[in-house]
């Protein structure tokens, strides 16, 4: 092996470590982060909107083929949503276009985040993984007041 | 090299094979751009319906392509290097098991009965022939690599003072990644997927098999990617006109390349519950660590070419890639070679930011994926595959090639075409635009209330990159058919370009030993996934229902109540008054969905409710 050679390792290595420098201070400073673990049950699986006080909500967000329920949400700006998002049926997509909430709706298990609408507007929601022939019909939105 | 007819008539056949099933697949890749682009708002056409279509698509594109010819392509490998064939008992039966999962895959997709994509995530249920048959093809490429092992072990026994020869190891490297990875993916199908689908076994744990997906998932695109890796290496600077700067840098990419493959997996499912949030920051951190030999590949790669410009006189920086040997229908191998290379620069960075942990939250499962994966697959991958074919088909059927001509700019011209057919995709995917989905039914068909004009220049951009595509790949198989079906005029032969090393390299002993890789790749595999295993069985419950794609309303056989049946009128009338629900619910979505409006059973007021909204 050159000194070349090495060189690009080292190079190589080290903007990787950057790009790790920059999700590790994302995630443990700004509290951007993956979804988290909750155990199942059952309980998480009937669809609601609960308020906790006035800009704290918790939602209960369930997908089956083809739909979300409940498929149309109003929330004020500047609310807090503590998401719990599960399946009916098969695998189901929840993007919501134009903000970074991406997850997946799996049968048999719980998904959570938790949501910040700053900005009045509507929010859609897309199912992006396939789940039948009814797929692309699968829509739902938040509104943000 | 001369080989005896049996094992060229196998290779032939694994060459050509394939390649006539890749016409399928192109098309139904063409079908797609132009539904998404909304040119036809239908859920079928011809006969076959989107995700039919994207299954078949998959399927023959990413596994059955692939698998064949890297088979193919180690057969060659293994007797040009080590002068022998391997035992005709290996390469036959492993031909014969690919060939019946191959004819298995293709009945359960052609009529309909796997409809759930090359993924087939449960609980969308396919025919147990699907999971058999594709378990049966990933059986007959192991059956071909025992043999390899076998051949070697006789060389090294008259060869001792010889070092294994790099295209041998990275050929052994990719076939030792296969075999662990596929032992998940045989797992998930054989023992929890078939009794499922067949009935014996009511529920399924959902988490498990997509874990179990994933641990081979990811593996497989390394599986994919390394024969044009082989090829990068041992071939391109010999093609080129130069000589490969470093093979010990070569050894050591394979190397790195065995023990990262597996342990990865989750990062395809950063969005998914039941994993805890440092499974997936771990997994993120090995993912980076492979991203490590591809760029190390990238530099020795470059090296060699700049070190082939330079001696045909290039001078400055960069004036090396202007001496080349482009569009030269002599040496059109090139072309395919360096196009793949070009596409994988954008196809790695752009993994990069998959692989970003929370940065994923942007970019998954949106067209940005697709738009990646057709830089990696359907780049270097892709182009070597139907280069390489085309190469030796000629060379082993002793046919002269036709077309060289249309040979030498597809390509090019392949390259132009996923130039806007991934910028397109990508683009997209940045504005939410989703993957594996039929735009063309509501998002971008202007009359459905669920239009979005966002994604109007996006997927037509991809409509005209895959037009571009679709143009080079007719272009391709007018030239690889004709061969094919042409007259022998030279004896055949079976040899491969080889280039030598720049410098003498003194060997390392780490990089000759294998020994204490596969100890560290066995070790990575048990610290990634024992807490991934872990958290699957501590978050999640398995899960009743087995649904078919086109009604939301479960088929569930219960064992138990089938045996009573007969005897009690009111089961039997349960199970009547269940089917008729089944059906009447399949006919109504399938007009609804015929009509193009949005609708299901269970939602009766929601094409209304959307009206309102929009």
């Amino acid at each position: 092996m050159n000194k070349y050679e090495a060189r690009i390792i080292l190079l190589a290595g080290s903007t990787l470590c950057i790009f790790l420098f920059a999700l590790l201070y994302n995630a443990f400073s700004r509290k951007i982060d993956v979804p988290s673990c909750v155990p199942f049950n059952k309980s998480f699986e009937h669809p609601s909107l609960k308020q906790v006080d006035d800009k704290t909500y918790e939602l209960y967000m369930v997908a089956q083929m083809w739909s979300f329920t409940p498929d149309e949400i109003k929330v004020p700006a500047g609310s807090t949503v503590d998401l719990y998002l599960s399946s009916k049926d098969v695998v189901h997509g929840f993007n919501i276009v134009d903000k970074a909430v991406n997850l997946m709706a799996v049968p048999g298990a719980i998904n959570k985040t938790t949501l910040h609408f700053d900005k009045p507007g509507v929010y859609r929601i897309v199912c992006h993984e396939y789940c039948g022939v009814g797929h692309q019909n699968m829509l739902g939105k938040i509104l943000v007041q | 090299m001369n080989i005896t007819k049996p094992f060229k008539r196998v290779i032939l056949t694994e060459f050509f094979l394939p390649l006539t099933l890749l016409t399928i697949g192109i098309y139904h890749g063409l079908m797609q751009v132009i539904y998404r682009a909304g040119i036809i708002h239908q859920n079928s056409f011809a006969g076959l319906n989107y995700y039919q279509g994207l299954t078949l698509h998959g399927v023959i594109n990413a596994l059955v392509l692939t698998t064949f010819f890297a088979v193919a392509f180690g057969h060659v490998t293994i007797s040009h290097y080590l002068k022998k064939e391997p035992p005709r008992l290996a390469y036959s039966s492993s031909l014969w098991l690919m060939l019946l999962g191959t004819v298995m895959d293709a009945y359960a997709m052609l009529t309909g009965k796997a409809q759930a994509l090359y993924t087939f995530y449960a609980p969308l249920k396919d025919s147990p022939v699907f999971y058999i048959g594709t378990a049966l093809l990933i059986i007959g490429s192991w059956v071909a690599f025992f043999g390899w092992i076998k051949t070697y072990i006789k060389w090294k026994k008259e060869n001792p003072d010889t070092k294994m020869p790099l295209a041998i190891l990275g050929t052994f490297v990719n076939f030792t990644i296969w075999v662990v990875c596929t032992v998940p993916a045989a797992y998930s199908t054989l023992i929890l997927l078939t009794p499922w689908a067949a009935g014996w076994v009511e529920r399924v744990n959902v988490p498990l098999t997509r874990m179990l997906f994933w641990m081979f998932g990811h593996a497989l695109v390394y599986f994919w990617l390394l024969p044009a890796y082989i090829m990068y290496y041992t071939i391109l600077p010999k093609l080129a006109g130069g000589k490969l700067y470093s093979e010990n840098a070569g050894r050591l990419a394979f190397l790195l390349f065995l023990i990262l493959s597996v342990p990865v997996g989750v990062h395809h499912q950063f969005s998914e519950p039941v994993f805890t949030p440092g499974t997936k920051l771990f997994m993120a951190i090995l993912t980076f660590g492979v991203a490590l030999p591809s760029f190390m590949t990238a530099f020795t790669i470059a090296a060699s070419l700049e070190h082939a410009g330079r001696k045909k006189g290039a001078r400055g920086w960069l004036g090396w890639m202007l001496h080349l040997p482009y569009f030269r229908s002599d040496n059109f191998l090139f072309g395919y070679l360096i196009c793949g290379m070009i596409l994988f620069i954008f196809g790695g960075l752009s993994g990069i930011v998959n692989a970003s942990y929370s940065l994923n939250a942007m970019v998954h499962n949106t067209a940005w994926i697709p738009g990646h994966f057709h830089m990696t697959v359907a780049g270097p991958v892709f182009l070597s595959i139907i280069g390489m074919s085309l190469l030796l088909y000629g060379k082993l059927s002793g046919k002269p090639i036709q077309f060289k001509l249309l040979a030498t700019i597809v390509p090019y011209m392949w390259l132009l075409g996923m130039v806007f057919f991934s910028h397109g995709l990508m683009a997209g995917g940045l504005m939410g635009e989703p993957r594996r989905t039929n735009l063309g039914m509501t998002y971008t068909n202007p009359d459905s209330p669920l239009f979005n004009q966002h994604w109007v220049p996006t997927t037509t951009s991809t409509l005209i990159g895959g037009i571009i595509m679709s143009v080079a790949a007719l272009l391709y198989f007018i030239s690889f058919f004709a061969t094919a079906f042409g007259k022998k005029t030279q004896p055949a032969v079976l040899e491969l370009p080889e280039s030598e090393p720049l410098h003498p390299e003194k060997p390392v002993a780490i990089l000759t030993n294998l020994k204490p890789w596969l100890a560290v790749m066995g070790v990575l595999i048990l610290f990634a996934y024992i807490p991934a295993l872990n958290s699957v069985f501590k978050y999640s419950v398995p899960v009743k229902g087995q649904y078919q794609i086109d009604s939301p309303v479960p088929e569930n056989p219960k064992p138990a109540q089938k045996a009573k049946q007969t005897k009690s009128d009111q089961h039997t009338n349960a199970k009547d008054h269940a089917k008729a629900e089944r059906s009447l619910s399949r006919v109504t979505n399938l007009v609804v969905l015929r009509a193009g409006s949005p609708t299901s059973l269970d939602e009766p007021l929601l094409s209304a409710r959307l009206q309102d909204t929009f």
